[in-house]
């Protein structure tokens, strides 16, 4: 009797499994491809050669650190949805993306899909880790430096890549994604002439930044980062450390504190008023403050905050 | 392959060189603009590579280390011309790990799972006469191997060596690519009975389970069983993220001297369903609700079963621009358990309320309330308090201290002090939010 129960138990979750499963509706067959990427900046850079043959959605806000986002149910809204996903990599996601991707049900975006796109193949990757690493260097990054979107150079890069990638996925717009990249890669170039005349003046700067996030950006405009004010990646500001901080940008003049807007500004602020420096708060991602809405603005409004600083700091 | 890379940068390079000397001799300005141009694209082609190659020495399959040593030596021990031209390639690959820039050592490891262990500590002051534990213990050591296994799955271990011994706590395949967008699981799996049944130990905000977890939903180890699971996400309007869960297990679960499932034949499976329910209030809040069922023979007999009915409440809050400094976490379970006995049938009920502020970074207060009947004596009712405090050193690493008040049914009382240090080696794989 209770046998017959508990497999009446089973068949009727069953059932209703493969209910839910017919209700849903299908997925509609639409020429616009669906794209989810982990931040912002893929976005902006998606948006430009997908132009508005596609969809386009980060995961990821502009204004949060993207090592700590949250896996919420209703990315998986999205995730099951797309078509292409598009990530970051280098490990900058591992700690919220990979449960998401397993939990979407999306066999399309799964690792190593057709659906699945890691950027970081296309860019100029700086910092690759020599040797054995391990975490007392704090939160390394083993594959190498993953903020390297901060470069035009790799904006441009990516931006091929995915135009590409778009180009495969839907061949009948191909061109269309390649004529749009071509214009971006235009309008990228003259913009950059006008960034780099910019800071020409301040070549050779020396900074300081909050965490490890700049290189590939002061690889490109000529700024000297001498120093971090965490101890280690991930490791909050210690006193002693804060203090070597603050003995160095004495001795070599650092006048320029560069902090992502999700970081406590007590201990640049400190160190500000004890050494005379501006705190530089730059926007890393699209999307960090309402002005900045595409990949040409977030290098207009930071090279406009860090010329402004070193002008005044002279 | 490596000759070959260096012939390609060489390549590229070359006319990159000559095209630069004549730039230099013509010193129009159109023809530095095509030059520059022509050398970025040269740069463009090389980063590609790079690229390229990073994604062959994460993807390229290196001959298991155990089967190159061998060919090695028999092809040093006989010259046999055929078998050694044949695993030539092959060793040629799998012992010059390419070093062009990059971790070059650690392309061998490539496909590797991600390894990992976490250490569970606690210490105890204070008596309990009800559930006595010790002074010190390293209550739990938790291996983790996870990886992806082909592409329609992968796989995860999570293997626990506790003091009395070793369990598998889960072992099972995930399904990702299956259609209709179903993950179905098949292993041994902690069933999706409500919120604190799912969680390990090392992801609980406390260092012990809530009361109504130890009186009727089987203890530590909870419902955790082998079987099949299969979960889908509902379509729904208006953002709400609903998604169900239905699992058949063979029907053991349960510590011993207090088993919750037992299977006294095949037919005697236990059965999991669970309903969740989503939704971002604003950018930073986002509430879950949750309703569970399971079903199970107890260990009277196959005519005696026990049924669990829970709801969960989830409210969570973090303000995305200071994600890392500050969080709230508050959150409830309700379960009954109907539990068939000769000759009556028990009916029980267990709550625990708790929240979690995390005030600076690195701290976390916490606290709890907790209220359970006994699953067998269901008149008899356990109730308890907690305070939490937790500091992280780093995102590896948690020290705990617990102060816990419990009054046991017949006046029992105990006041504790429990201390927990937990720490992680190695890539843990990120756990469902």
């Amino acid at each position: 009797m209770n046998s017959v129960v508990s497999k009446f138990a089973m068949l009727l979750t069953a059932g209703a499994i493969l209910a839910a499963s017919l209700i849903s509706p299908g997925i509609a067959s639409a020429k616009k491809l669906n794209i989810v990427t982990a931040t912002t900046d893929l976005a902006a850079l998606a948006q430009e050669v997908g132009g508005d043959h596609i969809n386009v959605e980060s995961i990821a806000k502009g204004y949060q650190d993207p090592h700590f986002v949250e896996a919420k149910p209703s990315f998986l809204l999205r995730l099951r949805q797309a078509d292409l996903l598009i990530v970051v990599g280098l490990q900058l996601e591992i700690g919220w993306l990979p449960p998401l991707i397993t939990q979407s049900g999306n066999s399309r975006i799964q690792v190593g899909a057709n659906g699945y796109l890691d950027a970081s193949q296309f860019a100029e990757i700086l910092e690759i880790p020599q040797g054995s690493i391990t975490r007392a260097m704090g939160d390394v990054h083993p594959l190498g430096n993953p903020h390297y979107w901060l470069d035009p150079d790799n904006g441009r890069r990516v931006a091929k890549g995915i135009a590409g990638k778009l180009g495969e996925m839907d061949p009948e717009d191909a061109a269309y994604f390649q004529q749009r990249f071509q214009d971006f890669d235009r309008r990228l170039a003259e913009a950059d002439k006008k960034w780099q005349t910019e800071m020409k003046p301040f070549h050779g700067r020396k900074v300081v930044t909050y965490h490890n996030s700049l290189p590939n950006f002061a690889k490109h405009f000529g700024l000297n980062v001498v120093g971090f004010v965490e101890p280690r990646p991930g490791i909050p500001p210690t006193p002693s450390h804060t203090l070597d901080v603050i003995n160095m940008m004495k001795r070599d003049n650092v006048k320029a504190i560069m902090v992502e807007p999700y970081f406590d500004r007590k201990t640049p602020d400190s160190i500000a008023r004890e050494t005379g420096a501006v705190v530089v708060e730059y926007m890393p991602s699209v999307g960090g403050v309402k002005e900045i809405t595409n990949y040409f603005q977030l290098f207009d409004y930071n090279i406009g905050l860090l010329t402004k600083a070193f002008q005044s700091s002279q | 392959m490596k000759p070959l890379i260096g012939f390609c940068v060489v390549a590229l390079l070359v006319p990159g060189l000559a095209f630069a000397q004549q730039g230099s001799v013509a010193s129009s300005g159109t023809d530095t603009a095509a030059l520059e141009q022509k050398i970025r694209d040269l740069e463009d082609r090389l980063i590609t590579l790079e690229g390229q190659m990073r994604t062959m020495k994460a993807q390229a399959a290196p001959a298991p280390s155990s089967a190159s040593a061998p060919s090695a030596t028999s092809a040093q021990a006989t010259p046999a011309a055929g078998e050694a031209a044949a695993t030539a390639p092959s060793e040629s690959i799998a012992s010059n790990p390419v070093s062009l820039g990059g971790a070059g050592g650690s392309a061998a490891k490539a496909l590797n799972p991600d390894i990992s262990m976490i250490g569970d500590f606690v210490a105890s002051a204070g008596g309990n006469s009800i559930r006595p534990t010790p002074a010190f213990e390293m209550h739990e050591s938790e291996l983790g191997v996870q990886a992806i296994i082909d592409p329609y799955a992968r796989g995860d271990f999570f293997i626990t060596f506790g003091e009395q011994g070793v369990a598998l706590e889960e072992g099972y395949i995930t399904f990702t690519a299956l259609p209709a967008s179903l993950v179905a699981r098949v292993g041994k799996m902690r069933a999706a009975f409500g919120k604190v049944n799912t969680m390990h130990n090392h992801v609980l905000p406390f260092v012990d389970r809530p009361l109504v977890t130890e009186n009727l939903v089987g203890g530590e180890d909870g419902i955790d069983d082998a079987g099949v699971s299969v979960e889908r996400i509902i379509p729904f309007p208006k953002g709400i993220f609903l998604s169900a869960t239905g699992q058949v297990f063979r029907g053991d679960s349960g510590p011993d001297d207090g088993l919750l499932f037992q299977a006294h034949s095949k037919n005697d499976v236990s059965t999991v369903a669970h309903l969740r329910g989503y939704k971002d209030l604003t950018e930073s809040t986002n509430l879950e609700l949750g309703a569970s069922y399971a079903r199970g023979h107890n260990e009277l007999g196959t005519d005696f079963i026990t049924s669990l009915y829970g709801i969960d409440a989830t409210l969570r809050w973090k303000p995305l621009r200071r994600a890392i400094y500050n969080s709230f976490v508050a959150r409830s379970e309700f379960i009954w358990s109907q539990r068939h006995e000769n000759p009556f049938e028990q009916r029980a009920f267990g709550m625990y309320a708790s929240g979690e502020y995390q005030f600076k970074r690195r701290w976390f207060l916490g606290g709890r309330y907790d209220w359970s009947d006994r699953a067998r004596e269901a008149n008899l009712t356990d109730k308890g308090g907690s305070v939490i405090l937790t500091y992280w050193p780093s995102e590896f690493s948690q020290i705990r201290g617990q102060y816990r008040f419990t009054d046991y049914a017949g006046d029992h009382k105990s006041n504790e002090l429990l201390m927990q240090v937990l720490f992680s080696l190695g890539a843990h794989g990120a756990h469902p939010f």
